[in-house]
């Protein structure tokens, strides 16, 4: 295996982690309006990814540098393309993160209430942009010669990357709420539950019909295995929430996420970005990757790092394990 | 097109605000974090409830900073492909390696102890706990090790090859990117220069609180490590600043000459304190010098020659095709000036604080004052400073916490635009450097959106830190002086509230 096909395997994978762990915090975030009835049930909420939800960021951002390293054509393009719907991510990462910090700062009503708006805002709207965003990687999008995006922004919001985005949306939100069934307890936990028993179908529905639409579009032989796993992993999760296996069905919702990506990576490969005016212009592994040395620093590099990162994220995670529920909640409104 | 508005004017605007806005953070965040760790340490090791006070204190302070901290710098990750494509494209292979490696090593280190620090107050036991805030510190700065390791190559490139055949630069030795000289002082000069910022803000704070005598014994501690850290960090600062400097002549002699507005080269070079003068023509009109002494920073001894900005010019005209190779002089000069000026100012106020709240040294018995007693202000031998002199003294002390803000934002500012036109000095011009078909309506878009934004920010986030600096430090409650000695906590009642919550 050459080392730009380790490194592409290595962007997905971070791709993975960045949409696993920040999947159910951007589902968590829009429940705060689904499920939450009051402001202490949006706390419960809220502190369910409070110590962690920073560190799920920064997947975001090694993938972003890791692009940057491991294919500059590719971080180029991309991000020179996709100026203003990358630009609308940045804003609500901005504002949402600065909302967790800030929300219970101060006491008043009004305070609060504003960023729990931009809270439930700030996490719908990029969950929708990042799947308009990957299914236009995927289908391909106006590549010049010079490796250029000459579209428009209106050439992005094509039928297909809008139920892309639809698709993300409800699936982040599924994942979140299977996640509040499992860090929550008492009431909100009852009610999360429920709550997946309605929107596990409905995402499986719609996932199922963008992904055979993603098969029949750019698929291969092995993006249909993970097609298949994909609805199956679904199908479980929605299976397992129904039995109050909510372990299970987080891991199963996840593994749903995971095979998400695993098959827009597997469609693309040898690309990483498709161009959709001629097949000669395609961003591939080899065109758009760094030299030997370089890939091999940062093979080094992350194959020391990355496992160290998984070990200690994951003791967070065990720190935190205990469920929390509204008499978690000290009752001062300001810290 | 209209050059003020040309997407390359744009695009620079741009990230000079969003960077300075950034680098408003994070000097406070890399230095509040070692001192938040120092102090909650001195807890650890004597128990005395007043260092976890004055932990939650600057704790909560650097909190608030931090928020601000991490996600303007989300920004700055994307806004090389965003705004700088062709740079990406040219650059990449080089440039990317240190940037993923800040991500992989620090971002992660540091975003992930955060949370367990503020959240783990009752989950931790107290040395496991203390360990996570030295993770943070540690964490920030690596960071800036390897962002500014990045930086550096920019100023001045090494460990690389030109590849004619695919028109980009291809690292050819990692370990000499990291290790460059340059790297190395800049990373000193700014570590040093952060220090002396959070030393300032402790200083000033704890100024405001002693002036209304409210809160002594933490405000005492806090004063007193402050003052020390601004001492020994301002000094160090002129230390890295000197080698950095003696570094630049070499490396960037443009950037040099412009900050001094010496036009033409001369042997022994003067230092100027004021100049006044003509860029189209290239000479000053009013000059105010030391002799000698530019000579002396450039190269240690007072008669050296220092080539001047027409003698650069040229011979980089020479070098490089016709061009104009100067970068904004007046910013350049006035720039260092600042950076100087402001630096020089909070390290001689934190030397003067230091003398007048010395305490057992040289101080009579009778002006000798005990933990929970505002420090009297003793100039000379024997007597204190007339309550007047005194409450300048600390109205001083609270607004030198800015000096040394403005001091870092002009440094950056004369070290960025002194560079230009080159983003990659002498490899790559700033205007081969944009995105290419990026519109003019998009960069001024985001422009807009990202001054906006951040305006109502910085709003939001100083009234939210004068509040609680006003509001002083926290109450101690008996479960925070009792953490617990397990992961995880000890204590089985199962509804008890979390120790924090947002």
């Amino acid at each position: 295996m050459e080392l730009h096909d380790v490194w592409f395997v290595l962007i997905a994978f971070l791709w993975t982690g960045y949409f696993f762990l920040e999947g159910f915090d951007f589902g968590i975030g829009v429940l705060t309006k689904l499920l939450a009835r009051d402001r202490t049930e949006r706390r419960v909420l809220i502190n369910t990814i409070g110590p962690v939800w920073d560190g799920n960021e920064v997947w975001l951002l090694s993938a972003g540098g890791a692009t940057f390293a491991a294919f500059p054509d590719w971080y180029a393009t991309l991000f020179s393309g996709f100026y203003l719907p990358l630009l609308l991510i940045l804003v609500c990462l901005i504002v949402r993160g600065v909302a967790f910090e800030y929300r219970a700062k101060r006491p008043e009503e009004n305070w609060q209430r504003n960023w729990e708006h931009a809270i439930f805002w700030t996490s719908l709207l990029p969950a929708v942009v990042w799947g308009v965003a990957f299914a236009n990687i995927v289908h391909g999008v106006r590549i010049d010669a010079h490796k250029e995006y000459v579209g428009t922004l209106g050439d992005l919001l094509h039928p297909y990357a809008l139920l892309g985005g639809l698709v993300t949306l409800a699936l982040f939100t599924f994942h979140g709420t299977v996640f509040a069934a499992l860090k929550t307890v008492g009431d909100i936990r009852v009610r999360a539950r429920k709550l997946a028993l309605v929107l596990g179908p409905v995402t499986a529905v719609l996932a199922a019909g963008f992904l055979v639409w993603t098969q029949a579009d750019s698929g291969n032989g092995k993006s249909l295995v993970a097609l298949v796993v994909a609805v199956a992993a679904l199908v479980g999760a929605v299976g397992a929430i129904g039995r109050r296996r909510e372990g299970w069905s987080f891991a199963l919702s996840g593994l749903t996420v995971a095979a998400v990506v695993a098959m827009y990576f597997l469609t693309l490969f040898p690309n990483v970005m498709p161009s959709s005016l001629n097949e000669q212009w395609n961003l591939t592994v080899t065109n758009a990757s760094s030299t030997p040395y370089t890939l091999k620093i940062m093979t080094w590099g992350a194959g020391i790092t990355a496992p160290i990162v998984l070990l200690y994220q994951g003791w967070t995670y065990w720190v935190f394990r205990k469920r929390i529920g509204t008499q978690h909640i000290a009752d001062s409104a300001s810290h | 097109m209209e050059l003020a508005l040309a997407p390359e004017t744009l695009a620079r605007w741009q990230f000079g605000i969003t960077t300075v806005y950034h680098f408003l953070f994070v000097p406070l965040t890399i230095s509040l974090a070692a001192l938040t760790a120092g102090l909650q340490t001195a807890w650890v090791r004597t128990e005395n409830p007043k260092y976890l006070t004055a932990t939650k204190f600057w704790g909560k302070l650097f909190l608030i900073n931090i928020a601000m901290g991490v996600v303007t710098g989300i920004v700055q990750e994307f806004q090389f492909g965003m705004n700088w494509s062709d740079y990406s494209r040219f650059v990449g292979d080089v440039f990317g390696a240190p940037l993923a490696f800040e991500a992989l090593i620090a971002f992660f280190f540091e975003s992930t102890f955060i949370g367990l620090w503020i959240f783990g107050w009752d989950k931790l036991p107290k040395r496991i706990h203390l360990a996570c805030i030295w993770m943070v510190s540690i964490g920030t700065i690596l960071s800036a090790y390897f962002i500014l390791a990045a930086n550096s190559w920019m100023q001045h490139p090494v460990g690389y090859r030109l590849n004619k055949k695919s028109g980009r630069a291809e690292l050819t030795d990692f370990w000499a990117v990291l290790t460059q000289n340059t790297a190395l002082t800049q990373f000193f000069h700014t570590m040093t220069a952060a220090f002396l910022v959070g030393g300032a803000f402790m200083v000033g704070i704890a100024a405001f609180h002693l002036a209304r005598k409210k809160h002594i014994p933490v405000m005492r501690t806090s004063l007193r490590l402050g003052l020390v850290t601004v001492v020994i960090a301002g000094l160090l600062t002129a230390v890295s600043g000197d080698t950095l400097g003696k570094v630049m002549f070499k490396q960037q002699p443009m950037k040099m000459a412009a900050a001094e507005a010496l036009w033409d080269g001369q042997a022994p070079a003067p230092f100027s304190v004021f100049a006044y003068g003509d860029v189209q023509k290239g000479h000053n009109t009013v000059e105010l010098e030391i002799p000698g002494l530019l000579s002396f920073l450039a190269n240690d001894n007072f008669s050296s020659y220092v080539p001047g900005i027409n003698d650069v010019n040229k011979a980089e005209q020479e070098k490089y095709g016709p061009g104009d190779y100067r970068p904004n002089i007046p910013v350049a000069y006035w720039g260092f000036r600042w950076m100087i000026g402001f630096g020089m100012a909070s390290f001689s106020l934190g030397l003067l604080g230091l003398w007048l709240t010395r305490r057992r040294f040289l101080l009579p018995q009778r002006l000798r004052t005990g933990e929970d007693e505002v420090p009297h202000l003793v100039l000379f031998r024997n007597k204190a400073l007339s309550p007047k002199f005194a409450r300048w003294y600390w109205l001083t002390a609270l607004w030198t916490l800015l000096f040394p803000l403005i001091a870092n934002s002009w440094g950056w500012i004369f070290t960025e635009t002194g560079r230009q036109p080159w983003v990659v000095y002498g490899v790559l011009r700033t205007s081969d450097a944009v995105s290419p078909h990026t519109s003019q309506t998009e960069v001024l878009i985001s422009m807009i959106t990202f001054t906006l934004l951040y305006a109502v920010l910085a709003v939001i986030e100083v009234r939210l830190l004068v509040k609680y600096v006003k509001a002083g430090p926290p109450e101690l409650t008996d479960d925070d002086l009792d953490p617990p000695t397990r992961i995880g906590g000890d204590r089985t009642d199962a509804d008890r509230p979390m120790a924090f919550s947002y």
